[in-house]
């Protein structure tokens, strides 16, 4: 690429403003039938001093060209899957198939109302239910929620049914003395976060040089009888499959605990192998990311939590079950941790993530999983004589690079993640897992061919010989985007997270 | 691609996995459906969802609101919707600009000073606006109104039961359909919060400001929960009536009911708590030839830095729903927002105005309200609700006795800019109509 290129940054598209700026007072781009009742004053619907006094002021008024215009262009500035490949390590980004968003916009199901009799919204509970019977069979572990909105609602969920499960097994009074939960340093953030929410107290595991959870370590902490469960992601975040993952699981359960996988990289296993036949307990699922619906730019996503029969009276409620012929909202588990969310769970993405598994099949599911572990394979064999990658054993659906050779000339991930945007690839996950300095995590799932990995591989290629040839143009890297590097410092020292009125004024 | 990363076959990729936990045969799921089987089998499900065609005046946290056709087609544009979280700002302005208008929305809509970039939707927003105000405060003790949506409750119930959090609930006014100031007399120097939702759930607008005193006066906070967001468009901010955290289900801004989600959590504050709020906040930011742009900011407060110390689990929120949101508070604008507020309130107290006057039916409460009220029928709601769901195609009303109330006669009945005068009469003629027993 030609760093040399002067940037053409006028077009009135790439200087389009924030909406507040395009507004002009009697502008609109609704359109509402005229009132069709008798109207009275409205002091008398509610009391002078219980309106609105500010009349809305600083509100957009602007016309719906105005709205079309504005989100066309600034959609322009954003990286997409449909742009192409975007290989966020344990982020899952898979084609999201236009069938799913259709199914979703369905008018029986978009425009129904979740307070609806259920006798009038059977065919939307059957939806449920198949989605749930599906994601218990992947999983291996027959009880599940779909209640929780997102991976670390549903991580919270399962934290709080393993409490809840102990709290009934062993007496509150007992249960009280066991309220650590371990975790591996390789584990994502929201594990903790999560567990603290559950009330526990949180105990980091270490990883051995292989990559993978420390034996040793695990008996070690587990010896003290105060352990209520592991919280493990199976591939870890490093891509390694644990596969001590049995041992693991009876050294947790001998020593009275229970096991929690993270389910985030679940792209790795489906149709292959499954938690509950190792010995995990609970697990979340992301549908927004196994199960292909959407991250719409930072969601809805989803996050079913299925678990063994043992905990399954500890669910949130309700739960969708069946009765005969008929499916039905059941409310009466006396034992269950709550309710997780207001009414049953995001839905629209439900149906989406059904769509997928029934377009896929049996075996379309598993040949998903063969070639996300194939196509991450291939990356790691093509980007093995640039960059040091750190651990030995072959990695599943996702591997883990570092930055240590380019490092050398002063580039670092950052500079490498900012220089593949310059070739048109979304940035791979980086500075993440916090336990491998430098880590760059590439997962390019199921959803790219051969050509595209090459390009890719290639384009690393590239940017590890600029690293030594001329490392400016690394660390100044991008080069090709309407705005530069921002100042993320000054941001934060300093935030503006509104617009006002007057920052417009000296805006312009 | 097998022989040159040296492999032999495909099994051999899962050598890492104990052939012990290898499934060596298939997944009890379905063969492929084509596209044509798949959209008939959901076509066929969608049939048997009678309700989602039926005229309606269901509420109760959902709401059936008028959506332009900018929304879905804009929020559709594959560049926002198979977009990921936007860590990397130089690629994702359009996400980046999209959530910091709606953070000013949110703020202007309700009269505080910041907000987020969403959470899950209202009732787990409720859940962290509890748990946020136990932080601020340092206090253990929160006051809510028993006139806040019975699911929204539960919810909190759930989150912070592991949180040393203990959560009161005080009683409403039987015959305003208020939550009084004497309800929170519990109130103490260990009171985190008082939390209201306005209006609440039987559709009475609470005196917010009276209640921020309340709390006020005693050192703890005002969180106010908003179910019906289009209220917003009507009513007096819960900024400007003290609110310290307001939340609100976004679900009137542009989003369907989908069977309850997704939707999106409004979260606002005041300035002063900007370290203490949850989840993701963008903010401006300059690049070195000075140019603006926006970045996730204060990322210091998630976990994905602070881990178990972090202000919030959250991660994956609603983005995709709080673009909806905005471009439908764009489109709508300040005019539009305004006149959907007036068009609910409107016919909302038509059709009260009209059951009221029926004989054997009462509105119960006095309190002032928006768009939702209860009606009290002479018999049970809910039998008499089925019965006018199965043989007039109407669904009239939420029956409170789903709720665990004892109201077993009362069901809340809303009405929208979608319910027209004639759906509306005819509501009324069949509960004047309908023999009751």
């Amino acid at each position: 690429m030609d760093s040399k290129i002067t940037k053409v940054t006028t077009h009135i598209s790439h200087n389009e403003g924030l909406i507040f700026e395009r507004s002009q007072p009697g502008r609109a781009g609704f359109s509402l039938p005229p009132l069709d009742v008798d109207e009275i004053a409205l002091d008398e619907i509610v009391p002078r001093e219980l309106q609105r006094e500010d009349d809305l002021a600083g509100m957009p008024e602007v016309t719906e060209v105005d709205v079309i215009r504005h989100f066309t262009r600034i959609s322009a500035w954003n990286y997409s899957i449909d742009l192409g490949m975007y290989p966020l390590g344990s982020c899952t980004m898979k084609y999201n198939s236009r069938l799913n968003e259709k199914v979703a916009r369905i008018a029986g199901f978009a425009n129904l109302h979740p307070l609806a009799p259920e006798a009038e919204a059977e065919g939307a509970l059957q939806v449920i239910y198949e989605l749930q019977q599906h994601l218990a069979e992947i999983t291996g572990l027959p009880g599940i929620s779909l209640q929780p909105a997102a991976g670390a609602h549903g991580e919270m969920t399962g934290i709080m049914i393993i409490r809840a499960f102990i709290d009934a097994r062993d007496g509150k009074a007992a249960s009280e003395t066991r309220r650590t939960m371990l975790i591996p340093d390789s584990a994502h953030g929201t594990n903790p976060a999560s567990a603290h929410l559950s009330g526990f107290t949180v105990k980091t595991i270490r990883s051995t040089a292989e990559g993978l959870t420390d034996l040793d370590h695990l008996r070690e902490l587990c010896a003290h009888g105060d352990v209520a469960g592991l919280m493990l992601t199976n591939p870890n975040t490093l891509g390694l499959f644990e596969r001590n993952i049995q041992e693991i699981c009876r050294i947790v359960h001998e020593a009275g605990g229970l096991v929690y996988m993270d389910g985030a990289n679940m792209n790795a296993l489906v149709g292959v192998a499954r938690p509950g036949d190792m010995g995990v307990d609970v697990i979340h699922l992301n549908l927004h990311k196994t199960f292909s619906t959407p991250h719409g730019g930072g969601g809805p996503g989803s996050g079913p939590c299925c678990c063994t029969k043992e905990l399954e009276p500890f669910l949130p409620v309700p739960r969708v079950v069946r009765r005969g012929d008929r499916f039905k909202l059941d409310f009466d588990y006396p034992q269950s941790i709550g309710r997780v969310k207001a009414f049953l769970g995001n839905y629209g993405m439900m149906l989406r993530a059904l769509a997928y598994i029934l377009t896929h099949g049996y075996e379309g599911l598993r040949e998903a999983t063969e070639a996300a572990v194939l196509n991450s394979r291939y990356i790691a064999h093509g980007l093995m004589a640039d960059y040091e990658k750190p651990f030995e054993a072959p990695p599943m659906h996702e591997v883990v690079f570092t930055d240590k050779r380019q490092a050398r000339k002063g580039v670092h991930t950052l500079d490498i993640a900012k220089r593949l945007i310059d070739y048109g690839f979304h940035p791979m996950t980086i500075y993440f897992p916090l336990i491998v300095s430098g880590a760059m995590l590439i997962e390019p799932t199921e959803s790219v061919g051969r050509q595209e990995l090459d390009q890719f591989i290639d384009a690393m290629r590239s940017i590890a010989r600029e690293a030594i040839d001329d490392p400016e143009l690394v660390l100044n890297a991008p080069h090709s985007t309407r705005i530069g590097r921002l100042d993320e410092a000054a941001a934060a020292r300093k935030p503006v997270l509104r617009w006002k009125p007057t920052q417009a004024a000296t805006a312009r | 691609m097998l022989r040159q990363i040296g492999a032999t076959s495909i099994e051999q990729l899962f050598d890492s996995i104990p052939e012990d936990l290898r499934l060596h045969q298939h997944l009890n799921v379905p063969a492929a459906l084509s596209e044509i089987d798949l959209l008939k089998k959901f076509d066929e499900f969608a049939a048997r969802n009678q309700a989602a065609s039926r005229v309606s005046f269901l509420g109760a946290g959902a709401y059936s609101h008028y959506i332009p056709t900018v929304v879905d087609h804009l929020i559709s544009r594959s560049e926002f919707f198979t977009a990921y979280t936007p860590y990397q700002p130089e690629i994702s302005q359009g996400t980046l600009q999209a959530i910091f208008e709606f953070q000013t929305l949110v703020c202007q809509l309700t009269g505080m000073d910041i907000a987020n970039a969403s959470m899950y939707d209202g009732s787990t927003a409720l859940a962290e606006a509890v748990l946020m105000a136990e932080r601020v405060t340092k206090r253990s003790k929160v006051i809510a109104s028993s006139a806040v949506h019975p699911q929204y409750l539960e919810v909190a119930h759930t989150y912070v039961q592991h949180a040393g959090i203990e959560l009161q609930h005080a009683p409403f006014d039987s015959e305003t359909g208020q939550t009084p100031l004497s309800a929170f007399d519990t109130i103490d120097d260990q009171t985190a919060a008082i939390v209201v939702q306005s209006p609440n759930f039987f559709g009475c607008i609470e005196d917010v400001a009276a209640l921020a005193e309340r709390a006020h006066n005693n050192g703890a906070l005002l969180v106010v929960a908003i179910t019906e967001a289009m209220s917003l468009g009507l009513l007096r901010s819960p900024g400007a009536c003290g609110a310290d955290i307001v939340v609100a289900e976004g679900q009137s801004f542009g989003v369907p009911l989908s069977f309850g989600g997704p939707y999106v959590g409004l979260f606002a504050t005041r300035d002063k708590h900007a370290r203490q709020i949850p989840g993701r906040l963008v903010g401006e930011a300059y690049d070195k030839n000075g140019r603006r742009g926006f970045v996730l900011t204060l990322a210091t407060r998630e976990q994905h830095i602070r881990r178990e110390k972090a202000t919030s689990n959250i991660c994956t929120n609603e983005g995709l729903i709080a673009l909806a949101a905005t471009v439908y508070l764009e489109t709508m604008g300040r005019r539009g927002v305004q006149e959907a507020a007036r068009q609910c309130a409107q016919k909302a107290h038509y059709a009260a105005r009209k059951i009221g006057k029926l004989e054997g039916f009462s509105l119960p409460f006095s309190a002032p309200f928006f768009n939702e009220f209860v009606v009290r029928a002479p018999v049970e709601a809910s039998p008499l609700l089925e019965k006018i769901a199965r043989e007039k195609e109407i669904d009239a009303g939420i029956a409170l006795s789903r709720f665990d109330l004892n109201q077993p006669n009362d069901f809340l009945v809303c009405v929208t800019e979608l319910n027209t005068r004639a759906q509306i009469d005819a509501l009324v003629e069949v509960l004047r109509s309908i023999k009751l027993y």
